[in-house]
């Protein structure tokens, strides 16, 4: 019937809770464009089913994602994406893109640990956007997890 | 799945539940609410009364003194609906086959899921043919879960239901049995010695501990009262500027202090304080008999500010 298109990884040892690695995951998956508008999320079943989770937790984090706007609940058929997160700026194949593809190998290169970098990345990220907003702490943890 | 999850209905409710072997008071003054269609994790140490407990929910046993209601009625009643129990030593007709088990769960249970059961019972490539006591222990364990969720019960009891599996067959069968839960709003209560088990798959506790309930209630809820408070250490023991909020555990060692406590204030001071995780706040209950016990408003049941302590025999 409907194709799943994301699955959660749940870290049980990450002391994140279940519920914002959810949301955090679908956020993610909504600013690289795999998810897109009209998309279901899978059900709390099928989250349970797959990852052993609650399905409070699932829902729990389906609600937030709702409060901000990004999905809908329809009755009797699931919850469904309403906005993307996606910037055509930010997607996989954007000049951006590539030019930190190129920075990181000759990083790389350099002799520059996986560490190394991404201690770089957070100093240049916290240069730039200093106010510090909450976005921008967000999308630090969801890369580098 | 709807809002009938969050609604105030009670899958549970032990007013004053008390346990007396000949040995002696097993459970005393057990008083605590389940909420219907939550998955809850009951901990405690050995001989803290879970398998008791446990026990007269399934009505196997008739308590000594007080009363428990399952969705409202007297437990084993027409009105309780459907309760499964999964013993600790899951107790199976040993030389029954695994498709004559099945076949005596749908004989017995009016609306058995044969097709859930079989699934359960097949993703573990368990042969239908096998005699139950030829089985692994592990396999026992399946046959035994496929047996409780073919029923589709309305209360779910688990009696330390993954101890002998393998940490594959304990992912999937509880994935299993967390569909189940989410597909028919089927309420759990699941005995367990594993605290890392329960992150992330319960949403409610009962801690048990010398017969009493030491803390119940929904974990967003135990964990948010709850703060995990880490400093240099000034002198002898703890900052005097903590000592007044209630204290559940605190540790020494060379010049640094932890303690958990529950602040009615926030609990500023020359101190970083993060929120416990679970098993943080459970181990912290387990090491301290004498901590305040702490039963949310949620797992109060009515009476309960009434209730008067029995002496014990």
């Amino acid at each position: 019937m409907v194709v799943v298109i994301v699955e959660f990884r749940i870290n049980r040892r990450s002391g994140v809770p279940a519920f914002q690695q959810i949301v955090q995951q679908t956020k993610q998956a909504l600013r690289l464009g795999v998810l897109v508008p009209g998309d279901r999320l899978p059900t709390a079943k099928d989250v349970a089913e797959v990852s052993a989770v609650n399905p409070n937790t699932t829902l729990k984090a389906y609600r937030e994602l709702e409060r901000e706007g990004l999905v809908e609940p329809r009755p009797g058929q699931g919850t469904f994406v309403r906005r993307t997160l996606a910037r055509p700026s930010a997607s996989t194949d954007s000049p951006l893109y590539g030019q930190l593809v190129a920075w990181v190998s000759r990083a790389a290169e350099a002799g520059l640990e996986q560490e190394d970098v991404v201690a770089l990345v957070a100093s240049a990220m916290e240069k730039q956007y200093t106010a510090g907003t909450e976005t921008a702490v967000t999308t630090t943890r969801s890369t580098g997890g | 799945m709807g809002d009938g999850m969050y609604a105030g209905e009670s899958a549970l409710e032990a007013h004053g539940l008390g346990m007396r072997y000949r040995r002696g008071w097993v459970l005393k003054d057990c008083s605590f609410r389940l909420p219907a269609g939550r998955i809850c994790g009951l901990v405690g140490p050995n001989g803290a009364g879970k398998t008791t407990l446990l026990s007269i929910m399934a009505h196997v046993l008739e308590p000594t003194e007080g009363r428990l209601s399952v969705f409202g009625a007297a437990p084993g009643s027409v009105d309780s609906g459907r309760t499964s129990f999964l013993a600790q030593d899951k107790p199976l007709f040993r030389r029954f086959t695994v498709a004559e088990i099945l076949r005596l769960g749908q004989e017995l249970n009016p609306g058995w899921d044969q097709r859930a059961a079989e699934d359960i019972v097949r993703a573990g490539n368990v042969p239908f043919d096998a005699k139950v006591g030829s089985l692994s222990g592990g396999q026992r364990t399946r046959v035994a879960l496929a047996l409780a969720l073919g029923k589709h019960p309305d209360l779910l009891l688990l009696d330390e239901p993954m101890s002998d599996l393998d940490p594959v067959a304990r992912q999937e069968l509880m994935g299993a049995l967390l569909a189940e839960a989410a597909e028919h709003g089927t309420t759990v209560l699941m005995s367990t010695h594993v605290l890392a088990e329960l992150e992330n798959v319960c949403d409610y506790l009962v801690v048990l501990s010398g017969g009493g309930v030491r803390l119940a209630g929904d974990v967003d809820e135990l964990l948010s009262v709850h703060t995990m408070v880490t400093g240099t250490k000034d002198g002898e023991g703890l900052p005097v500027s903590l000592a007044h909020h209630p204290l559940v555990e605190s540790r020494i060692s060379g010049r640094q202090f932890t303690a958990l406590i529950r602040p009615d204030s926030p609990a500023t001071g020359p101190w970083e304080t993060d929120s416990p995780s679970m098993e943080e706040l459970l181990l912290a209950y387990l090491r301290s008999p004498d901590a305040p016990s702490l039963i949310t408003p949620t797992a109060q049941v009515q009476d309960q500010a009434y209730n008067t302590r029995t002496v014990a025999a």
